[in-house]
């Protein structure tokens, strides 16, 4: 609107200067530090490059390889599960329901609480062995499960904890609904369509520009996982939920191997780099944007 | 051509016709339709009243347990207490250390706080400055705005300590809320300048021939009017601030500094297996500021959160 251009860059001045100093330097840094040999306690002037060797060292790092694999099969269980029940509860709740308000709200409360340290507490209570899970199973004549100590259960609880989240997907995916013009639904069933065809043919292709907003989002929110796993069970049993991002917090302040850390956390950014890439390039074949696969109009 | 002019003429091609229907067939069927029609709304009430029971259960219980003796938290599921006392509470709130939870939750006010006024002006002014000025590589900056959206955190985290303790800020607020002065939450902009987008420049071009510079179109035309994105950018950092742990985790490392999160972690650590009551007291309250902001301002989430989404 307006033509002082100096003017303008005055306006976003905060934002460049914060970019430099609190994004682009730190991002830099990371990787510079990532071919030294770096320790905390030290001066950074200390600091020795080493090339490649944190990288190699990961390579044949197991606890890295367990990580990595804990991380994936997280990431893989929690984004796809909370989108489908996500997609599913908006689905039931777009329709000319009374009190739809009561239920969205009763949805998306805990999706506000739920990444707070008290719900963290509050899961490993309830999934403690005399817990409230454990409580209700004996009810139910079921035998009590070692949710939190044992390593086959302990992930599915902080998955648990993230899908119970599942509102604020919920809500984005309802927003997406009630843009799909009526007539669409009335002109299919005129022309006989059953209601798992318009669900395939209407409702999911004009939501998908919606769905790839939710899978990026959740995507790059689950390999950032760290309060579930890190109070509800410190990584355990048995490294069982020992997340990549734990394993780096551990390595640069608990065993101040600076250098280690950052490659580490590299490794992270590039497999999420990675995964969003894949999900940007796929979109011009699933994604509609108005009139064409993948084009915005 | 709108979406849906498009797609209904795919519809159109991809449907099989449906030649020959005749009409006393469907009235025929209104019958069973507005009966089918029952059924499934009643469905969907069951469906969604259950779901909704399971997702509050737990809340439910915290608070319960919250008012029960500790031995009764074990040997029932039910949320009454049949002895309701407020000593979990009591203790809870004192903690075992030689702060009580008034230290812990005017250190939580100390960080969001400035937290939250930092994020909305700065906020405001670099959508202001995206939304309407020409800008010299302005199509770059909007490109890094929101690659920091999408950016992961965790890569930033290490350099970000190296760089606060040469600053000598360590165990102080400062590396908590000073980067939100720099408008370094891309999706707090983005939500803004999505909102300023929405609102023809009418007015303020108005205001720019009446011979107001920008700085007062912005405090006296766009202020008021983008009031209720600035509420949403607001309500979400708190929220989020409330929530944060690992920041302060890093940064702070003297107990009297502690915000309510790092207490209650400290808490479990603590008492572990011993005072579930006087925990999940002390969570219950730390859930309550949340709570009711999130009641008194349930509008601007939906409206936040959707925002970025469906109209972007």
């Amino acid at each position: 609107m307006y033509e002082n251009r100096i003017t303008g860059l005055l306006y976003i001045a905060p934002f460049l200067l914060g970019l430099v100093m609190f994004t682009l330097f730190p991002f830099v840094s990371s990787l510079l530090l990532s071919f030294t040999d770096y320790q905390l306690q030290d001066p950074v002037s200390a600091a020795h490059a080493i090339g490649l060797e944190n990288y190699r060292q990961m390579v044949g790092d197991r606890t890295f390889r367990h990580a990595l694999g804990v991380t994936l099969l997280y990431v893989f269980a929690t984004v796809p599960l909370k989108l489908a029940f996500a997609l599913f509860i908006a689905f039931v709740l777009n329709f000319k329901l009374r009190a739809i308000g009561l239920f969205r709200t009763a949805y998306y409360i805990p999706s506000i609480l739920g990444g707070s340290v008290a719900i963290a507490v509050l899961w490993r209570y309830v999934f403690a062995g005399d817990g409230l899970i454990n409580q209700a199973l004996g009810a139910a004549g079921i035998s009590a499960v070692n949710w939190l100590g044992d390593p086959a259960y302990a992930l599915t609880t902080i998955v648990l904890l993230r899908l119970w989240q599942f509102g604020s997907a919920m809500v984005v995916f309802l927003a997406g609904l009630q843009t799909i013009p009526t007539d669409l639904y009335e002109a299919a069933t005129v022309d006989g369509a059953g209601k798992a065809r318009i669900f395939f043919t209407i409702t999911l292709p004009l939501l998908t520009p919606v769905i790839f907003f939710n899978f990026v989002m959740q995507i790059v929110q689950a390999f950032q996982e760290f309060n579930g796993p890190y109070i509800i069970t410190g990584g355990g049993p048995l490294k069982s939920t020992y997340l990549l991002p734990l394993m780096i917090y551990d390595e640069a302040f608990k065993y101040f191997n600076v250098g280690y850390a950052s490659a580490l956390s590299w490794t992270l950014f590039l497999i999420v780099a990675l995964f969003t890439a894949l999900a940007f390039g796929s979109q011009r074949y699933w994604v509609f944007y108005g009139g064409e696969r993948g084009e915005r109009t | 051509m709108s979406a849906g002019q498009i797609h209904s003429q795919r519809l159109g091609s991809a449907l099989p016709a449906a030649p020959g229907r005749k009409r006393p067939v469907m009235v025929q069927r209104a019958g069973r339709t507005a009966q089918r029609g029952r059924v499934n709304v009643l469905l969907r009430y069951a469906v969604l009243t259950a779901v909704g029971l399971v997702m509050l259960y737990p809340l439910l219980w915290m608070v319960s347990a919250a008012f029960k003796p500790n031995h009764e938290i074990f040997t029932s599921v039910g949320l009454w207490p049949h002895a309701p006392t407020l000593d979990g509470f009591a203790r809870g709130w004192q903690t075992g250390t030689e702060y009580s939870f008034t230290t812990y939750f005017a250190n939580t006010f100390a960080i969001i706080i400035p937290k939250v006024v930092l994020t909305s002006v700065s906020s405001v002014l670099v959508a202001y400055g995206f939304a309407r000025f020409a800008i010299p590589g302005k199509r770059l900056w909007f490109a890094l705005l929101m690659a920091t959206v999408l950016l992961p955190k965790s890569v930033l985290l290490i350099p970000q300590y190296l760089m606060f303790r040469q600053f000598g800020w360590l165990d102080s607020f400062l590396p908590l809320y000073v980067p939100c002065a720099f408008a370094t939450e891309g999706f707090f902009v983005f939500m803004v300048i999505q909102f300023l987008r929405g609102i023809p420049p009418d007015m303020e071009e108005a205001a720019m021939i009446d011979g107001c510079n920008s700085m007062q179109i912005l405090a006296y035309v766009v202020a008021p009017v983008v009031m209720p994105a600035v509420i949403s950018v607001a309500l979400f950092q708190f929220m989020w601030s409330m929530n944060d742990f690992l920041y302060p985790l890093i940064y702070l490392s003297s107990v009297e500094k502690y915000p309510v999160a790092l207490a209650l972690k400290m808490a479990i650590d603590v008492t572990e297996a011993t005072a579930w009551n006087e925990v999940l007291a002390m969570s219950t309250i730390a859930l309550v500021p949340s709570l009711l902001v999130f009641f008194l301002a349930q509008r601007h989430f939906i409206d936040g959160v959707t925002a970025g989404a469906v109209k972007g």
